[in-house]
């Protein structure tokens, strides 16, 4: 019974990073319908960006909020640059764009900072919170930041003006374009908050795995089964898609499959989810006219 | 990317252009034949490796270029077919030879399978599966309960086949040899199969799939064998690769694998036959002179770090997508084209 609690917690607590993965990834396809494969490597490159400024000497929380703000000027650096001229092209050079950025910044990680594994400091301690050796302050910190990142985006969502315009962008261009929203940068924000979101899972992630520049490659297939088995339009869907796959994940590798075929099990719900429920447990149907 | 043929896949008989060609790489390793340069062998494995990659690329243009399906997962079809390969010469003691077409059946076969699942998914969906496949390849390759055939996390060792006395090559020079007519027999097969009904229906499928279903062309069909014999032409490649370098390990069929192949494909050309080989061509030398190319770039722009290639990749994917996105060869061909005032230019 103690076994299968502290699976199940740290399978929240990694089911928490794959959230914030997930609706990372969530937020460009409700905007563009793209999935972007670089969403990983981005978050990754955000966590180095911190690691640097901490080893500087900058307070851990205050690395964090600059990370955040660097990572969301980039990801609208990118959509602005790099998108944009792109917004008409066919999927299939999207996606050769996705894993080039890929690409490109796993190499520019790797070119500035070396391939080698690097400590990452965890702004928690390391203790129990119980005294029992089930929850550490660590897991509850993790779970606790996404779902306070979670609410600060509900709220936006919800409440603001951008918000919504973001929201009148995603569902109908055409009629927000002639209410006013300037809906290219509406696509541009997205990609700006993607890119602030993976940045937090990347630096709540690198504390647990090391920090290298293949550190997100499997939690970014976590993240693209959360976000599909949530629905991948839906951001609270991502969300608790996230934690039911992290659950999964833990509880299927420690008593049926073993560890060494965690990759593969993701795969699996990958395939059986656009197979059998393309919309995901959260997702609405999309009826296409022709 | 709409209505794109490939003039050279869909024209009458070979030109001139292509037997010149093939005869030029037939006639290569002769140039051993008046060279003591030591590293000559070295010469013919990298061209053993460009032919193969061609074959690869080849097999995900099929895919990609002409049936309009994305795969970023070519590297497990890759992976199947070394391993294929390895298992049947190590456990079997099958001749080298023979493991070729049995690759190919068993590739066709596994990607026949992913093309079950391929068939409901489009465009982002499919890529999004496939990358995950190559994702997941490396590790199940590396499973326990398979280790005993896999040889698990050290891979498999291979001899490298002997040539027949009577043919006084060097090793390299023969499977040089073997690599281009393998090469030379996939390359016509696809052509042959692009020229026919078939090669259309798969085009019209590419272009819209539901006008093609309103023609009668089986769709589900005609796509799950287009993935079937793409992954079967992938996974000869592979089994060749596996006999030339003699050794076959999980970690060399990684994601990085699959977007090299993505490179080649799309620096050649998407939806060009000629492209493939450029793009084989392409990304052996890169890969070969990183180490260059990265010294050059640091004097040059005066860089403090090495440049890893997969820096230029990145880079030059993104470039060739505004500027070329036919590629080096679909550049050529559209430029050939106009030159020519061909109709097909102004399409």
């Amino acid at each position: 019974m103690e076994f299968f609690i502290q699976q199940l917690v740290a399978g929240l607590t990694s089911g928490a990073i794959y959230a914030c993965v997930a609706l990372g990834l969530v937020m460009i396809f409700v905007s563009t319908d793209h999935i972007n494969f670089a969403q990983g490597e981005m978050a990754m490159f955000a966590t180095y960006l911190a690691w640097a400024m901490i080893d500087a000497g900058v307070p851990f929380w205050l690395a964090f909020i600059l990370t955040i703000v660097i990572a969301f000027a980039g990801g609208l650096f990118i959509q602005r640059v790099i998108l944009k001229p792109l917004e008409a092209a066919p999927v299939l050079s999207l996606v050769v764009c996705f894993i080039a950025l890929l690409s490109f910044f796993n190499a520019l990680a790797g070119m500035i900072w070396s391939f080698t594994i690097k400590q990452f400091p965890s702004p928690f301690p390391p203790r129990d919170v119980f005294g029992n050796g089930l929850v550490s302050i660590q897991q509850i910190g993790v779970v606790a930041v996404t779902l306070i990142m979670l609410g600060i985006l509900t709220v936006f969502f919800r409440y603001t003006t951008l918000g919504l315009a973001m929201r009148a962008a995603a569902q109908n261009p055409a009629s927000a374009r002639l209410m006013g929203v300037r809906v290219s940068w509406m696509l541009a924000l997205g990609w700006g908050l993607a890119a602030a979101i993976g940045a937090v899972a990347g630096m709540l992630v690198a504390p647990i795995v090391f920090l290298d520049p293949n550190m997100m490659t499997g939690i970014l297939v976590y993240g693209f089964a959360s976000a599909l088995v949530g629905g991948i339009g839906n951001p609270m869907g991502a969300v608790a898609g996230g934690f039911i796959v992290g659950v999964l994940e833990n509880l299927v590798g420690s008593y049926v499959i073993g560890n060494e075929l965690k990759l593969t099990f993701a795969l699996a719900v990958v395939v059986g989810v656009l197979l059998l429920k393309p919309a995901g447990i959260f997702g609405r149907v999309i009826v296409r006219r022709v | 990317m709409a209505a794109i043929t490939d003039s050279w896949a869909t024209r009458g008989r070979p030109g001139w252009i292509v037997i010149l060609f093939w005869g030029l790489l037939a006639a290569l390793p002769l140039a051993g034949l008046f060279t003591n340069d030591p590293s000559f062998d070295y010469y013919m494995f990298m061209g053993q490796a460009m032919l193969i990659n061609a074959i690869a690329i080849l097999g995900l243009n099929l895919l990609i270029g002409f049936n309009g399906q994305i795969s970023l997962g070519h590297s497990a079809f890759f992976a199947v077919g070394a391993y294929t390969a390895a298992i049947l010469m190590n456990f079997a003691g099958f001749p080298y030879w023979t493991t070729l077409p049995i690759a190919a059946v068993i590739c066709f076969g596994a990607g026949f399978l992913f093309g079950f699942p391929a068939l409901k998914l489009e465009g982002h969906y499919l890529a999004l599966a496939t990358f995950t496949l190559a994702i997941a390849v490396p590790q199940l390759l590396k499973y326990k309960l398979i280790a005993p055939w896999t040889g698990g996390v050290g891979g498999l060792i291979l001899d490298k086949p002997d040539p027949p006395e009577v043919l006084k090559l060097s090793p390299d020079q023969y499977l040089y040899y073997l690599c281009l007519v393998v090469a030379m027999l996939a390359f016509w097969i696809v052509r042959n199969m692009l020229r026919g009904r078939s090669g259309r229906a798969m085009m019209a499928i590419r272009d819209h799939a539901m006008a093609a279903a309103t023609m009668g062309i089986n769709t589900a069909r005609y796509k799950t064998v287009t993935f079937g014999i793409s992954a079967g032409i992938t996974g000869v490649a592979g089994a060749l690769s596996g006999i030339t370098v003699a050794y076959v390990a999980p970690d060399s069929f990684t994601l990085q694998l699959a977007v090299s192949f993505l490179v080649g494909l799309v620096v050649g050309g998407i939806a060009s036959l000629p492209g493939c080989i450029v793009g084989g061509a392409f990304i052996v030398l890169i890969q070969n002179s990183s180490q260059s190319i990265s010294d050059w770039m640091k004097v040059t722009f005066s860089l403090r770090y090495d440049v890893p290639a997969w820096a230029i990749y990145g880079v030059l994917l993104i470039l060739l997508m505004y500027f070329m996105p036919r590629g080096i060869m679909g550049g050529i061909e559209t430029l050939w084209l106009r030159v020519t005032n061909r109709k097909e230019a102004s399409s």
